[in-house]
């Protein structure tokens, strides 16, 4: 059985239409890994690639899914307070669009819907029935709140074509951004056509002595509270003997 | 400079930490307090996340206040007895504070009632405090006019909470109290400090002087030992079940706060008692008041957001 299935899966990449193949678009990124270290306050990376043949280039950066719980604040009382929240599901803790054209000249609506080109197409699933005015709000408000942080980005980025094949374009992290596993998508679109797509991992991870500390922290916590007393004590203690000498 | 903070997961810029550190400890030598009331609020207005800002205040209380106790101590200024006792409360109090913080946490009310309780807390405090200034300032003012004595005040006098059960004899501080003032007095600083990253000795040493009659030399040790346990125990806790107790962060402020502290002290010595308490008094009035302010105004954004990463399920 296995063997008809890959023979079959051998025919039909036979048949498949040669220009049409991965070679329609090469590209890859500057850096794989985005290291936060002690001194890290954000980076950017560069992402460039080659076509073959005609269409726009439509990039997609995305981090991690999480949970994120958005919250309002009604007046109470003369008082600001968080009265009402709604949970999403589904939510890239990063976000980045970067296209050659602007985006409603290249891509449909129902187009944006199946790869998720842009913030108001991500597929984030609300963790509870909810009108249709305050969920739209509550999106608003989770969208909003991401572009403050930096990790959304109000404007689609510009993609540059140096020629007629060469593209490039920057992706901005801020000091802010996510552990986790990245993914970006390249995509070429023709004719309202995605007719190429690769996809390429990246990774944003702690590194040095923060990422030890903040492991340590998490997973032994009742050491590390030991430990954080200790060299508080310590700390006080030789600041107190500097100052009485002097 | 930039620092990545590792629990905070913020970079903030390390001479604006320094000179955070070296602004509240100036001001914490200046009037002799730990300045936790200050810091608290100052580092969640610079983007540090309200829990970190409160756990790992705590860890710093226990660095500023550690040199204070040995000192103390050295002098026999510190009384164990009522240390313990206030302590006793303080762990109490302080573990239940740990407690409310993690259910406020999870419930997304933890900035509201952080502002509300600072807003209380300062208010009153620092209200009570320009009251007695004005009192003092008018009363040596009238003395001036007529020529009179200024009146002795008593000892300490007896009122209802020292006649509770449970008596205890505290020879170091002269007292022969219900053990249950200290323990309550204790408890609710304990609390406090575990909600708000303050050491409380702007609460206790009041209380201290007038509710309990404690004489004022055996004051500032004892308050200084019940705070450095306390502090501890708020640290230990607030690092074993939440993780929010940036070491890193707590000893940048140290720094900056130690060195702030010896100028405070000296600028401090060339002043007097009345403006000194009359100067921390309006500093406490306006943190409170900046912090109602916050609340009352229409914020930027009626939406926040926070992420619920995959370590702390959504309740």
């Amino acid at each position: 059985m296995k063997r008809i299935l890959l023979l079959l899966g051998l025919l039909c990449a036979a048949l498949a239409p040669q220009q049409a193949r991965a070679q329609a678009l090469v590209a890859d990124l500057s850096s794989h890994l985005i290291a936060i270290t002690a001194g890290f306050a954000g980076t950017e990376l560069l992402l460039f690639g080659a076509t073959e043949g005609e269409g726009d280039v439509v990039v997609l950066v995305r981090g991690p899914d999480s949970d994120v719980a958005v919250r309002r604040k009604a007046r109470v009382a003369g008082i600001w307070l968080n009265t009402e929240t709604l949970s999403f599901a589904n939510v890239p803790s990063y976000y980045r669009v970067a296209s050659s054209k602007p985006l409603d000249e290249i891509v449909t609506p129902a187009l944006r819907q199946r790869h998720q080109i842009g913030s108001d197409f991500l597929r984030l699933t609300p963790s509870r029935d909810a009108d249709a005015i305050a969920l739209a709000a509550f999106r608003a408000g989770l969208v909003r709140n991401k572009e403050k942080l930096g990790l959304y980005d109000p404007e689609p980025g510009r993609v540059a074509f140096l020629g007629p094949r060469l593209f490039r374009t920057r992706i901005v992290f801020p000091a802010s951004v996510p552990t986790g596993a990245y993914t970006v998508e390249v995509l070429l679109v023709q004719n309202g056509q995605v007719i190429a797509a690769q996809s390429t991992p990246m990774f944003v991870s702690k590194i040095g002595v923060g990422a030890e500390i903040y492991d340590f922290a998490h997973v032994h916590a009742a050491w590390y509270g030991l430990i954080a007393i200790l060299i508080a004590v310590i700390a006080g203690w030789s600041a107190g003997l500097i100052f009485r000498k002097s | 400079m930039q620092i990545y903070l590792p629990i905070a997961e913020a970079s903030i810029d390390i001479f604006l930490l320094l000179l955070l550190g070296g602004g509240v400890g100036f001001l914490s030598g200046l009037f002799g307090v730990g300045g936790g009331f200050l810091m608290t609020p100052l580092l969640i207005f610079i983007g540090i996340p309200p829990a970190v800002a409160v756990g790992s205040g705590a860890a710093q209380n226990i660095a500023s206040s550690i040199s204070g106790v040995v000192a103390h101590m050295r002098k026999g200024n510190v009384d164990f007895r009522m240390g313990g006792v206030l302590l006793a409360g303080g762990i109490v109090g302080s573990t239940l504070g740990v407690q409310i913080f993690a259910v406020l946490r999870s419930l997304g009310q933890v900035e509201f009632f952080i502002s509300i309780a600072y807003v209380v807390v300062l208010g009153i405090v620092g209200g009570l405090m320009l009251i007695e200034t004005v009192n003092t300032l008018r009363k040596r003012w009238q003395n001036k006019r007529s020529g009179a004595a200024p009146v002795r005040r008593k000892l300490h006098e007896h009122i209802w909470l020292h006649g509770l059960p449970l008596k205890m004899r505290f020879p170091h501080s002269k007292l022969y109290i219900s053990a249950l003032a200290p323990f309550g007095i204790g408890a609710i600083v304990g609390m406090l400090s575990a909600l708000l990253g303050v050491g409380g000795g702007f609460i206790m040493v009041p209380a201290m002087i007038y509710l309990l009659g404690m004489p004022t030399v055996v004051v500032i040790g004892t308050s200084l030992f019940q705070i450095v346990f306390v502090s501890a125990n708020v640290t230990y806790l607030q690092a074993w079940q939440v993780q929010t107790v940036d070491i890193a962060l707590a000893v940048l402020l140290l720094i900056g706060g130690v060195v702030g502290a010896q100028f405070g002290a000296r600028f401090g010595a060339k002043l007097r008692g009345e403006s000194l308490r009359g100067l921390l008094a309006l500093i406490v009035l306006s943190v409170a008041i900046k912090l109602f302010v916050d609340l009352v105004i229409p914020p930027e954004d009626v939406y926040s957001i926070v992420v619920r990463t995959a370590e702390t399920p959504a309740p």
